[in-house]
């Protein structure tokens, strides 16, 4: 109990923290700023005041947008209600049972009632109330409480809470991926500390995250990404210590080919090398990304050579485009650097896990990053539709090297437990998306054994070929 | 091999997964010398397992071969010698998720059982958080502690030989999670309570019927626990098929006498038509209830 205030502090909302804000089942993901206007749920207000306040604290929106801290259980025993009708016999729906109008509620709103003493004059105001049942009674303080109470719950990040807030708000970005789903799909990818994990998703980065944050910072997780770079802003959402950042590796999968075929060239090359090699891995950044902003460049260029005008202003853009050159140039190494890094994990082909969900035919993924596998691993495929993933199934039974492929969805249902009222919710999600998994094993000697030899053995691999040569 | 760190290669004393063929697979504790019988003929452990691959095929003495999988809590799951009803694969994704398991957390569960979801969580917590399981059955108890010790786990558990409904946990204030699986949670909710850290947490009971649900809830409410939500999960399995549809023979048809009796005749489907169509069928009869799931939050107290 003496070490309380140090035990708290990792617990204690900073400034820079990525948060999720609150209020009933409605998330929303966002960076505590100082002075940055939030919107959520129809109103505005500033984090400020939530910093150096612990993880979970129910602040109320004041006047000005300004937070405060709700004090605990200073709502709930304010509304106990002791008359209740037996059923609803004598409840007629004339829309006159409420006797404060749209703006005397507005008025009562503009004196500075909070939601909850709103919600008592709306109460004290009703001719029907006190002739609802218990059950009704409860249902109305509940609807009501929803509308007029300005309260927001703070949050630390989690998977859980993310895949919700996703696939609550924005579940096209997420490829309406689930969150039962994206459990799944963790779990049957065997996602743990120390594994080295292929991650191929178009969500968002909420696969990447959930996926890094099941590592825990341990081992290597490579996300290959589609296009000109890696798409992950929902990864910032975490809120992952800075070390956890070290574990990601990229690698673009329009170079997958190339390193399969052992054609990938990212050997180091001399920090002063010629500009002929600097521009040849230039044109090879152009490839990689042919809409970012190589297009500056060879104009300004032409530009000079055809002005050469005033001599100073000349020598000067000269500084500048040499500064700008250098500044690119050690871009570029940082970016060959990576690539090396996230190439050489790949060639040993000895990943542990393989984890895709994407709006991308998952078929050709599936096998180009398959190969990246050890024997003896799982892998899991998530698409929104199920016939891409039969197509998958029927590609693997055809090509061998997997077993126990297992294309499955699962079925999700909310219940309302209350006493004597207990039953599923009325609304139940359709569909959370289909998942195809299975287990890599070694390909039979006929099939793949020369293909294997051919390439240089992992040192693993080599230990193998020492005891059984 | 360890069920929370893969290795490449089969050695002597690991836990291996013989694969026999679809849904059919066997636990096997390699052993110099030892054999193992399967429908396909003897695997000899000495020179058929250790040294080898995980994931390679082996030829049993039959000239059958299975495939050697490295263990993992899912292929445990499903092959694990059952001494209690155990929880499966579906449900245990759920729980941890919803409970937000993740290396390094701690976590409390009663009982163990059969010890299936116990290898789940360890898996998910490693390799520095702790997991405190409680057993009133003595035997179960200790079957369970010498598993953990043959799968390399046992540095990341505690197992308590005793009523977590009287004795509670062995711990207080040290989980992030709380998991119960017991015929009667809502005796164990303030035990519970009392081994969560005060910051707060995650609890969880399975109960396969309603009414015990109900009871859960109601003492998860008196105990302070919020954002008290129920699921249940199941598993949809979709069958890849081959099915063959036949068409119809409606005769000829008289109406379309444009092209000539020769061509009419042609296009006519044989008799025997029919069109092969790739699909997906459920199975006959799937596990249509396990449990319901009642996840809660508890504040910071």
């Amino acid at each position: 109990m003496a070490d309380n205030g140090d035990d708290d502090a990792q617990y204690r909302i900073k400034g820079g923290d990525y948060v999720v804000l609150k209020r009933g089942d409605i998330f929303k993901a966002v960076q505590i700023q100082p002075k940055k206007k939030v919107i959520f749920e129809k109103q505005w207000f500033f984090l400020d005041n939530a910093v150096d306040h612990l993880y979970s604290t129910t602040f109320e929106i004041v006047s000005g947008g300004v937070l405060q801290p709700k004090k605990l259980k200073d709502a709930e025993s304010s509304t106990d209600t002791k008359e209740a009708g037996t059923d609803n016999r004598n409840i007629v729906d004339d829309g006159k049972s409420q006797k404060l109008t749209r703006d005397d509620i507005e008025t009562l709103k503009e004196q500075g009632l909070k939601g909850q003493e709103i919600i008592q004059q709306l109460i004290d105001n009703s001719s029907t109330f006190k002739d609802k049942t218990e059950y009704a009674q409860d249902k109305y303080i509940k609807k009501k409480k929803k509308k007029y109470e300005n309260t927001v719950t703070i949050l630390k990040p989690s998977c859980r809470i993310l895949a919700m807030m996703y696939h609550g708000r924005e579940p096209g970005k997420i490829c309406h991926l689930r969150y039962d789903t994206l459990a799944q799909m963790l779990t049957l990818a065997n996602i743990h500390a120390g594994s080295k994990v292929l991650v191929f998703e178009t969500c968002a980065g909420l696969v990447l995250g959930a996926v890094m944050e099941r590592m825990g910072g341990y081992g290597s997780v490579i996300q290959m990404y589609p296009g000109g770079g890696p798409v992950r802003a929902g990864v910032e959402s975490f809120g992952f210590p800075a070390h956890f950042h070290d574990m990601l590796h990229e690698f673009p999968i329009c170079h997958v080919n190339a390193l399969l075929a052992g054609t990938l060239d990212t050997t180091a090359k001399e920090p002063s090398a010629d500009s002929k090699q600097s521009t040849v891995a230039e044109e090879k950044e152009k490839q990689n990304q042919p809409e970012a902003e190589q297009q500056g460049s060879p104009e300004e260029q032409n530009m000079e050579t055809n002005s050469g005008a005033d001599d100073l202003e000349k020598e000067q853009k000269e500084k500048r485009k040499e500064a700008k050159a250098q500044e690119k140039k050690v871009k570029l190494e940082e970016k060959r650097k990576k690539l090396a890094a996230a190439a050489a994990l790949l060639e040993g082909r000895n990943a542990d896990g393989l984890v895709i969900a994407s709006r991308f035919h998952p078929c050709p993924v599936l096998m180009g990053l398959l190969k990246f596998l050890a024997p003896s691993r799982p892998f899991v495929v998530y698409s929104q539709y199920k016939e891409p993933l039969i197509e998958c199934y029927t590609k693997l039974k055809e090509q061998g090297g997997t077993i126990s492929l297992r294309l499955t969805d699962t079925w999700l249902r909310h219940y309302q437990v209350l006493p004597n009222r207990t039953h599923p919710l009325l609304l139940m999600s359709g569909g959370g998306g289909y998942v195809l998994s299975g287990t890599t094993v070694a390909m039979d000697r006929s099939k793949s054994a020369g293909s294997q030899r051919a390439e240089e053995p992992a040192p693993k691999r080599l230990k193998l070929t020492d005891t059984e040569g | 091999m360890s069920f929370v760190e893969y290795s490449d290669f089969i050695q002597d004393g690991d836990v291996a997964i013989v694969y026999l063929g679809h849904d059919s697979m066997m636990p096997v504790k390699v052993q110099k010398g030892a054999q193992t019988q399967t429908r396909y003929g003897v695997i000899r452990h000495s020179t058929d397992l250790i040294g080898q691959r995980y994931g390679s095929k082996v030829t049993c003495s039959k000239g059958g071969w299975v495939h050697v999988l490295h263990p993992t809590p899912e292929l445990w799951t499903v092959t694990l010698p059952h001494r209690t009803q155990i929880l499966y694969t579906t449900d245990i994704a759920t729980i941890t998720m919803m409970l937000e398991l993740k290396p390094g957390s701690v976590v409390c569960e009663s009982g163990t059982g059969s010890g299936s979801l116990s290898h789940a969580i360890l898996r998910t917590i490693a390799p520095t958080g702790h997991l405190h399981t409680v057993e009133f059955h003595q035997q179960r108890a200790e079957k369970a502690a010498e598993e953990f010790k043959e799968h390399r786990v046992d540095h990341l558990v505690t197992v308590r030989n005793q009523d977590v409904c009287k004795d509670g946990f062995g711990v207080t204030g040290v989980a992030d999670a709380v998991f119960l699986d017991i015929p009667s949670p809502w005796e164990a909710v303030r035990h519970a309570k009392a081994a969560m850290k005060k910051q707060g947490g995650r609890v969880c009971s399975f109960s396969p019927c309603i009414e015990q649900v109900q009871r859960t809830c109601e003492a998860l409410a008196d105990q302070g626990f919020e954002e008290i939500s129920t699921v249940e999960v199941l598993l949809r399995v979709h069958d890849v098929r081959n099915v063959s549809l036949p068409l119809p023979d409606f005769g000829p048809d008289p109406s379309s006498q444009t092209e000539s009796d020769a061509a009419a005749a042609e296009k006519a489907p044989p008799n025997h038509a029919s069109v092969t169509i790739k699909t997906t069928t459920p199975p006959r009869e799937i596990p249509g209830h396990t449990g319901y799931l009642t996840f809660a939050t508890k504040p910071r107290t």
